[in-house]
């Protein structure tokens, strides 16, 4: 068993590249409209909720609402990003387009390819992040150059979700099954993450809830890194998405040698 | 009645007509079955007492074969034997409920990377990537073994020459026609210059022409010296290429040997297929004078070391096609896995 699962695992801490490379080849190829697209999507998000709302509810802890959501906008669009790559474009290239399948014919392992498409997934990820936070710069709600700080933190997120996703993935019989993910873990996320509005303001219990969820600690080291402020528990929190962009990872290996290769 | 005679009559069954003369100037080092492993280095898989079940069901038992390098070893069996799960098993994208497989040397699934790494493989299904062209094909896939692009794009072309698919280069895959994925798949098979190849069904679903393309690609590898385990249920495909050749059912070994030692042990005579009357009826007329009968469908196939007394009683039967031929692999792959075999 743990010899099986062993052979599965990552061969080196390059072949991983050889996939990456692949997913970016078949990408270049759309670049054009994927990065209008990650363009178009902040500027709904931001114009339309920031400016909307926020002319509503004024300021959130001493900022304008827009600066408020800038951050929990990036944060956000870094895991539907990299969720969305997971449970689709990584399923359809494991699935019915067999690329997995070819690649398993070489010297990868199937841990190289998962990890190759998380990287992916990730990059992504960082793309959409970074066109997200290029936008709340242009409107002045993003301090130079704390935020470069924000840009390794958008990486981390995008593969902590991949990597939860690609457990979805692994487990999914047919994307019919995606819809649940998304609407009982990704959606409740969203607001109990601080993304549109403080935790604060939320129950108690939902409070202690949100020290687990992921999204909430890429909130906590994006929101400070774009508005310059100091940042607490740093530490804390990357530890706590490593975890999240580890643990699925290897938990996935072996959901997927059991799908894969039996 | 109307005789048709096809073949080469006169040859008999013992000696009959070498289809593959290539096949034998290649392979000379083949010319005994004791001879083949010389030393562990030759042996390119063995697989001992090998079995595999998925739930209840049995898909591979027991199974033992050795394939020496060099030579073109063939998997037959009918639909659903196990020849598929054999090449997964031997790829070590699944692992043996029982027996051990060894491949190059390697351990397998343990070690089965390294034995991939000079693996070759066609799988049964297409592949390849439809959203590149050829050429984009030949590099991600070489990718996959580590090879750097500039060492890549220097031996593409003479891979694209080899599918001859050089007119083709900056194709979409989508626009490819059947033999021509084949053919790509098969150069995809090559991009690490592999010792051996893994090719599952390889010209299923082609047409005859470019079913004979790939056949002469194969045989030029062979003359290279590469190693090949075939699986096929076309037997005129295991003839031409297979030096030794093994046919399965449920996932057990039947037979194991040269094609024509094969022919020779299991029909050893000519074959006269009689139809345009009833099969039935003709049983009782032909049958006591041939080795043995068997009906399919509206054919009667009659083996028989003497044909011509066969003849002698269906002379002045009406409406009757007589075709006599030496036999061939197909009548021992329908003698082993067909009627007989059923329950």
């Amino acid at each position: 068993m743990w010899k099986r699962y062993a052979a599965v695992l990552p061969a080196n801490p390059w072949n991983w590249v050889a996939v990456w490379r692949r997913n970016y080849m078949a990408w270049k190829k759309a670049a054009i409209a994927s990065i209008l697209g990650n363009l178009a999507e902040p500027m709904t998000s931001l114009f339309g909720l920031g400016f909307g709302l926020g002319a509503m509810v004024g300021g959130v802890d001493g900022i304008p609402y827009v600066a408020f959501l800038a951050a929990g906008m990036v944060a956000t669009s870094a895991m539907i990003s990299a969720t969305f790559e997971t449970i689709h474009a990584t399923f359809a290239r494991m699935h019915a387009k067999r690329t997995w399948e070819s690649a398993l014919c070489t010297q990868l392992t199937l841990g190289d390819i998962i990890l190759g498409e998380l990287a992916w997934a990730a990059s992504k990820a960082l793309l959409a992040g970074t066109a997200m936070m290029l936008v709340a710069a242009t409107i002045g709600y993003a301090s130079w150059p704390s935020v470069l700080f924000a840009l390794p933190v958008i990486a981390l997120t995008g593969f902590a979700f991949a990597s939860l996703a690609m457990i979805v993935t692994a487990l999914a019989p047919s994307y019919d099954y995606f819809i649940f993910y998304q609407t009982l873990f990704l959606t409740p996320m969203l607001f109990l993450s601080g993304a549109v509005f403080p935790v604060t303001q939320l129950p108690d219990i939902f409070q202690q809830l949100s020290h687990l969820l992921p999204l909430a600690h890429s909130i906590e080291l994006i929101r400070p890194a774009m508005l310059d402020r100091p940042g607490g528990s740093v530490g804390l929190h990357i530890s706590a998405l490593c975890i999240y962009a580890v643990v699925p990872f290897f938990l996935s290996v072996e959901l997927l040698r059991r799908r894969l290769m039996c | 009645m109307q005789l048709l005679t096809r073949a080469n009559v006169s040859s008999s069954p013992s000696r009959r007509p070498e289809s593959n003369p290539f096949k034998q100037e290649c392979h000379g080092h083949n010319n005994a079955d004791n001879s083949l492993f010389r030393s562990k280095s030759d042996v390119a898989i063995e697989l001992t007492n090998v079995s595999k079940s998925y739930g209840d069901k049995v898909v591979v038992d027991q199974l033992s074969f050795t394939i020496a390098s060099g030579e073109c070893f063939g998997l037959l069996g009918p639909n659903g034997a196990g020849k598929s799960t054999v090449s997964r098993l031997v790829l070590g994208m699944a692992p043996p409920d029982e027996g051990t497989i060894t491949v190059l040397g390697e351990p397998v699934p343990a070690r089965a990377r390294l034995a991939r790494s000079r693996i070759g493989v066609v799988p049964q299904f297409d592949t390849l990537d439809r959203e590149f062209t050829a050429r984009e094909n030949l590099l991600v896939f070489g990718r996959y073994f580590g090879l750097r692009t500039r060492e890549l794009e220097a031996a593409i072309p003479s891979l694209l020459e080899f599918a001859r698919l050089e007119s083709k280069a900056d194709v979409p895959v989508a626009e490819l026609s059947g033999g021509m994925k084949r053919r790509l798949t098969l150069a995809c098979a090559l991009i690490n210059d592999p010792q051996l190849l893994i090719l599952d069904e390889p010209t299923t679903g082609l047409d005859p022409h470019a079913r004979h393309l790939i056949w002469e690609r194969l045989r030029s590898l062979l003359a290279r010296g590469k190693t090949i385990l075939l699986t096929t249920h076309f037997m005129e495909e295991a003839d031409r290429l297979c030096d030794r050749l093994c046919v399965i059912e449920h996932g057990r070994k039947i037979v194991e040997g040269r094609p024509h030692a094969l022919i020779d042990e299991q029909i050893g005579c000519d074959v006269i297929e009689i139809y345009g009357g009833n099969p039935r009826e003709l049983i009782s007329v032909v049958g006591p004078y041939a080795q043995r009968v068997e009906v399919s469908g509206e054919t009667l196939f009659c083996y028989a070391s003497d044909p011509e007394q066969v003849r002698v009683q269906l002379r002045g039967q009406t409406g009757l096609r007589l075709l006599q031929r030496p036999p061939n692999l197909e009548d021992v792959f329908l003698r082993l896995t067909g009627r007989e075999m059923k329950d």
